[in-house]
């Protein structure tokens, strides 16, 4: 038999139907492995009592007949969810102490569905940043680091802002691991770390107790180790919410269903525009390859023209600070969280923001507050909201000639903790090809296609029509199928 | 563009954020190269383009304007770094 953590949820939830092990044991076995990735700094917060209480309460339900459709299996949450009793740090020094009174919707449903936690997992503070090295909690290192733990000959990174969600799954620690992805934060360490995360369309999961960043943008998703799983996991976390002004009162498909691996027809848009200066050679070639794959199972590649893909970034620079600066105005040191006394109450609030964020925080606060300050507020931000539409526009204009498009996830593989620090503009870089997603509010998704010659892995982009989250899935899949990656990261638990 | 030190520290206390004066020069390049890779949306014709306001295709829903819930006092202010009866406290406000 398979090790019990290197099981899919598909497969997991077979063996437990088939009385194979138990819940208890899937969860015992689980709670090893987040002893073991310990090295890697994965888990702000572990719950191994929460998830073998949780385990048991799933064995009695499967016993009475009454499994929901992810009980018993164990995944992490991104610690930007709010759990009710559990410490929530958002990777920031400000939230200090916080344990929420309330449950977030998306984990709710997941525990609604059966599933059980391990803990809660590193991000960048308040998600901003595409490594996982920001937060007060330290770096994450990504599990595909060559070399022996504690002693890597190089210390990559997990990708950002769902790095540990990333590194856990490939870690083999966790089934599967809650995201969110403002401009890239699910995808883009999905990419990095060869597992499979979706941005679901903007309005599917509800944003209620989800630490919130930019809130026009930001969405969550599952992260798994495949596209089954993403289907089962998705699932769950979807849904009406009325508690989330912006939570779309629609079905919620079966989107297992949709795995039907035929594509046959399917146009595929390929945007001439994502070729960008500085493409890695193998990128392009990966992405040709996969061109190749969908055409091998009958979909037809068309190209397509996303004319203000370059505008993107710029964009999203503008819209999440100032969105950020807003939200962010909560921490006051007052209701929740870190206070640092000053003289006077506004002395509180600036001694307290000025300990508690972090440099990527500030930056980002202070740029939002400029770009919404007297005098600049039509020259960046109204402009950025205007260029935002037209970017949409783009989007709307290409799927009356395409299905699905088809994009790498990131141009490059993952790199190391230490490099491309210096300049935050090229940090910013890393999510060109997922940021106009989020503004266009699109469901897209990364799967993974193969390594690099660093021996690292690349991952493909799915993007598609607002609430097709189903076809997404299908090409998805075959395109995991065509793939066939397998192999593992140098260190697994 | 380019942000001087007075003009960071005026944006820091905006944002109720205590920056060391040490550290406003560094700031200011850091958020001048920010602002100056912006600078390049001035390149779209945006003439009649409305600005985005919903990416979802959906006006906001409303509800009665009425008390569906409540009564958590103890619950909301368990967080708070200093609390006394049903209060948060903060330094004195007014002479």
């Amino acid at each position: 038999m398979t090790a019990l953590t290197h099981l899919t949820m598909a497969g997991a939830l077979d063996g437990l139907a088939k009385k194979e092990f138990t819940a208890v044991e899937l969860a015992e076995a689980h709670v090893r492995a987040v002893e073991a990735v310990r090295p890697f700094n994965i888990f702000i917060t572990e719950t191994p009592d929460a998830a073998l209480a949780m385990a048991k309460a799933s064995d009695e339900r499967r016993a009475r007949g009454e499994a929901g459709p992810m009980d018993g299996l164990p995944i992490a949450v991104k610690d930007l969810f709010c759990t009710k009793g559990v410490a929530t740090t958002a990777g920031s020094h400000i939230l200090d102490g916080f344990k929420p009174e309330y449950e977030s919707t998306v984990t709710s449903q997941l525990w609604r569905d059966g599933a059980v936690m391990l803990g809660k997992v590193n991000l960048d503070e308040f998600a901003m940043g595409s490594a996982t090295i920001t937060a007060h909690q330290g770096e994450t290192v990504s599990p595909w680091s060559p070399g022996a733990p504690g002693a890597w000959e190089r210390r990559i990174v997990a990708g950002g802002s769902s790095g540990g969600s990333a590194a856990v799954i490939a870690a083999r620690a966790a089934l599967g691991a809650t995201g969110t992805d403002t401009g890239g934060s699910i995808r883009q360490p999905a990419g990095y770390t060869g597992t499979v995360g979706i941005k679901p369309t903007y309005g599917r999961c509800s944003r209620w107790g989800i630490v919130a960043y930019a809130s026009s943008l930001d969405q969550a998703g599952p992260m798994t180790r495949t596209v089954e799983d993403a289907a089962i996991m998705l699932r769950s976390m979807c849904g009406f919410d009325p508690k989330d002004s912006t939570s779309v009162d629609m079905a919620v498909p079966d989107f297992r269903a949709a795995l039907t691996g035929d594509i046959r027809g399917l146009r595929v848009g390929i945007p001439k525009e994502y070729r960008v200066e500085g493409l890695s050679a193998e990128i392009d070639a990966l992405w040709n390859q996969g061109i190749e794959w969908l055409k091998e199972a009958g979909a037809v590649p068309v190209e397509i023209s996303l004319p203000h893909t370059k505008y993107a970034l710029a964009a999203y620079y503008i819209i999440a600070p100032a969105e950020a600066s807003s939200n962010l105005a909560r921490y006051d040191g007052v209701r929740y969280g870190l206070r640092v006394e000053g003289g006077s109450l506004s002395e509180m609030y600036e001694n307290t923001r000025g300990a508690g964020f972090g440099s990527e925080v500030r930056r980002r606060i202070l740029v939002g507050t400029y770009v919404l300050s007297a005098g600049y507020y039509d020259a960046y931000y109204n402009k950025a909201r205007q260029v935002r539409t037209r970017i949409k526009w783009d989007f709307d204009e290409a799927f009356k000639s395409c299905d699905v498009i088809l994009t790498p996830t990131a141009p490059s593989t993952p790199f190391a903790i230490g490099e491309k620090m210096d300049d935050p503009v090229q940090m910013y870089l890393n999510d060109v090809f997922t940021v106009p997603i989020n503004l266009a509010g699109l469901p897209a998704m990364s799967v993974p296609a193969g390594l690099g010659a660093d021996g690292l892995p690349l991952g493909l982009q799915l993007i598609g029509r607002p609430f097709d989250e189903e076809t997404l899935l299908r090409v998805g899949q075959v395109v995991e199928k065509a793939a066939n990656v397998t192999a593992l990261p140098p260190f697994v638990a | 563009m380019s942000l001087d030190k007075a003009t960071v520290a005026k944006i820091a206390h905006l944002a109720r954020i205590k920056v060391p004066d040490g550290e406003l020069e560094s700031l200011a390049g850091e958020l001048s190269q920010i602002l100056t890779f912006v600078e390049q949306l001035n390149e779209v014709d945006t003439k009649d383009v409305p600005p985005m306001t919903s990416v979802a295709a959906q006006k906001l829903r409303r509800r009665k304007d009425a008390v569906t819930d409540g009564g958590y006092a103890p619950q909301v202010l368990s967080n708070g770094p200093e609390t006394a009866e049903s209060f948060y406290v903060v330094p004195k406000v007014v002479e």
